[in-house]
């Protein structure tokens, strides 16, 4: 049980990173992107090939990787989403950025084809022991990465220019505009910071788990309820969100049987929106970041 | 509504006599077994349509639905004995009602949200789909998939009787969207897509209509599934709940025309046809997913509105000019 409430505790570190993108890029532009499981799953592939070729490893791949990933972003929001018209923009972008998943998922196969990868440094099964509980040394890295990154993030946004026009768009988009704020300039930079999250927590879940270039369904639907159950737009909420999903998942995974973890999400989920439809942290009108 | 009287009927009878007769001429095996997908797309789309088009809930899960009928038709018959080869389709209306009153109590909590959310709700419930189907092995077999009875029709038309039935659902659907563009519900439902807040505050019942809207949508759909877990004869969860299914009604509507009684039809014929292409010439290798989102893509920015209603507009504004290039001299004109 303990065990469990550990493990849930360092993975919930990585979810929250990916999460916190998603809620980024629907904070600030009204746009679910369907395809951040698919960035993670680019972001895992590319450091993959950094550490096969060139022997990088993966944590020290970071830096290159989300800023591949970031330009990734940047030119999907350019082609794909910024014609579409604003009156149907969340139904549209719904669709568009599940096409841009499929054709990720897509160029990904053909790359590296669909066998399982996993990205085995020396170091992927050490482990502390502290208390009589095992910590294991990547994963416990991964989750102060995902601490670090998140932090950036929070600077990013609090203190410097760009995150308040960001957090003004989010506010009041009409407003914001009227003073001066660029929102094509912030949304195009907004997606590219949500794909370059995907890509940092990309690598980090390359170490943790096998992956294929189907693997971003399980991981857009675990996304998608650990960001709706949150409340969409709220980067607190997904930290929220996947401590509380992804500790549920783990404990129920030791205490009854693993099979049974995946459907965890679901039932949080439903019973959340039963309760409130809006999420955790959502709130009726625009939310603040 | 600018169409002359008597127009539409027509063209539903012509299309449907076409569909009817056009076994008769000994179509080849390959083209039959195209047509047969073709036609499950269409009916699935337009039922999709029911919903996501007359009420812009876009509903990613409806594979969810699907994958209940498949697996509906194959548990059925492992318990009970095949009398005649012509059952499982008497056991479908069953089924759609079925799943229909299932899809209620979802539907209830899954339009406590708004689009956007419910499109997320709902492609959990895809998922949800799945896991319990790989799970429940007991039940479903789990990985190892489920069998059904073969049908017992002679092989060198085998494909008649699904493709009848299905001919018979298309007709189903689409007389039930036309039914509904005609009717109260149709504007009711109309008025939820347009804004939902006010359509409630002038007393339009749109927690009533919604709810039918889903679950005739979902019946239908679930229907389908029957029907193709009959006609493949073996499924699998992963092909049972596949999300391409899901993303592919979707597309087909977007492509014709929300909302439309022909736009869901047609994108069927137009997608269904090139996947199979694209399928067939690129194989093995899975370029043909690249050129399937490629097309998703260039359909959703070229055609946000669908074909259908594209076409209308053009033709429309078309025949305006010439009224009033007629009616006023020229140069003076308002356009």
């Amino acid at each position: 049980m303990v065990q469990g409430v550990i493990l849930g505790v360092l993975t919930a570190g990585v979810y929250a990173l990916m999460a916190s993108g998603q809620t980024l890029i629907f904070g600030i532009m009204r746009v679910v992107n369907m395809a951040q499981g698919a960035m993670v799953i680019l972001g895992a592939y590319l450091s993959y090939q950094l550490f096969t070729s060139f022997g990088v490893d993966p944590f020290l791949a970071i830096p290159a990787t989300t800023a591949v990933m970031f330009t990734v972003g940047v030119a999907v929001q350019l082609i794909f989403l910024r014609p579409l018209h604003q009156d149907d923009r969340t139904q549209l972008s719904v669709l568009v950025t599940f096409a841009v998943a499929l054709l990720l998922e897509g160029v990904m196969s053909v790359l590296w084809s669909t066998s399982d990868r996993s990205i085995n440094t020396g170091y992927v099964n050490a482990s502390w022991t502290v208390l009589g509980y095992q910590i294991s040394l990547v994963r416990l890295w991964a989750f102060l990465l995902s601490l670090v990154a998140l932090g950036l993030l929070h600077v990013l946004l609090r203190r410097t220019r760009f995150g308040r026009a960001v957090r003004a768009s989010v506010q009041n988009p009409e407003s914001a505009r009227l003073l001066g704020v660029d929102a094509d300039r912030i949304a195009a930079i907004g997606f590219g910071l949500g794909a370059a999250t995907a890509a940092a927590a990309g690598s980090v879940y390359g170490l943790l788990y096998p992956f294929n270039s189907g693997s971003h369904y399980d991981l857009i639907s675990q996304l998608l309820s650990i960001v709706v159950l949150g409340g969409l737009g709220s980067i607190g909420g997904a930290v929220v969100g996947s401590l509380v999903i992804s500790v549920s998942t783990a404990v129920v995974a030791s205490a009854f049987s693993p099979i049974w973890a995946p459907m965890t999400f679901f039932v949080v989920l439903l019973s959340v929106l039963l309760i409130r439809p809006r999420g955790l942290f959502g709130t009726a009108a625009r939310g603040a970041l | 509504m600018r169409m002359r009287r008597g127009v539409g009927p027509v063209r539903a009878a012509v299309f449907f006599l076409v569909l009817a007769v056009a076994p008769t001429f000994g179509l080849a095996h390959w083209l039959l077994t195209m047509l047969v997908f073709t036609l499950m797309f269409a009916v699935m789309a337009s039922a999709w349509n029911l919903l996501g088009g007359f009420t812009g809930y876009p509903s990613l899960g409806h594979v969810a639905f699907f994958g209940i009928g498949a697996y509906a038709v194959v548990l059925w018959f492992q318990h009970h004995d095949i009398s005649s080869g012509y059952e499982p389709f008497l056991l479908l209306p069953a089924i759609g009602l079925g799943v229909a009153l299932v899809g209620l109590p979802i539907a209830a909590i899954a339009m406590r949200t708004r689009a956007d959310v419910f499109a997320i709700v709902t492609i959990t419930l895809l998922f949800v789909g799945q896991t319990l189907a790989f799970n429940l092995r007991d039940i479903t077999g789990g990985a190892q998939g489920a069998s059904i009875v073969p049908a017992p029709f002679p092989a060198d038309s085998y494909e008649i009787p699904f493709y009848d039935a299905l001919v018979v659902l298309l007709a189903v659907s689409m007389g039930l969207t036309w039914a509904t563009m005609r009717s109260k519900v149709g504007l009711s439902l109309a008025a939820v897509r347009m804004d939902e807040d006010k359509a409630a505050g002038i007393g339009v019942r749109v927690q009533t209509v919604k709810l039918l809207a889903f679950c005739v949508s979902v019946g239908l759909t679930a229907m389908i599934g029957g029907i193709w877990a009959y006609y493949e004869g073996f499924i699998y969860p992963q092909f049972a709940f596949d999300p391409l299914i899901s993303v592919a009604m979707v597309l087909m509507t977007f492509l014709g025309g929300r909302a439309t009684l022909w736009g869901p039809v047609l994108g069927a014929f137009i997608l269904e046809l090139a996947q199979q292409y694209f399928a067939y010439s690129l194989g093995g290798s899975r370029f043909y997913l690249i050129a399937y989102a490629l097309v998703f893509l260039v359909v959703i920015l070229v055609m946000p509105r669908g074909i259908l209603p594209s076409v209308r507009d053009r033709l429309w504004r078309r025949g305006r000019r010439r009224i009033v290039d007629a009616q006023l001299p020229a140069g003076d004109g308002p356009l």
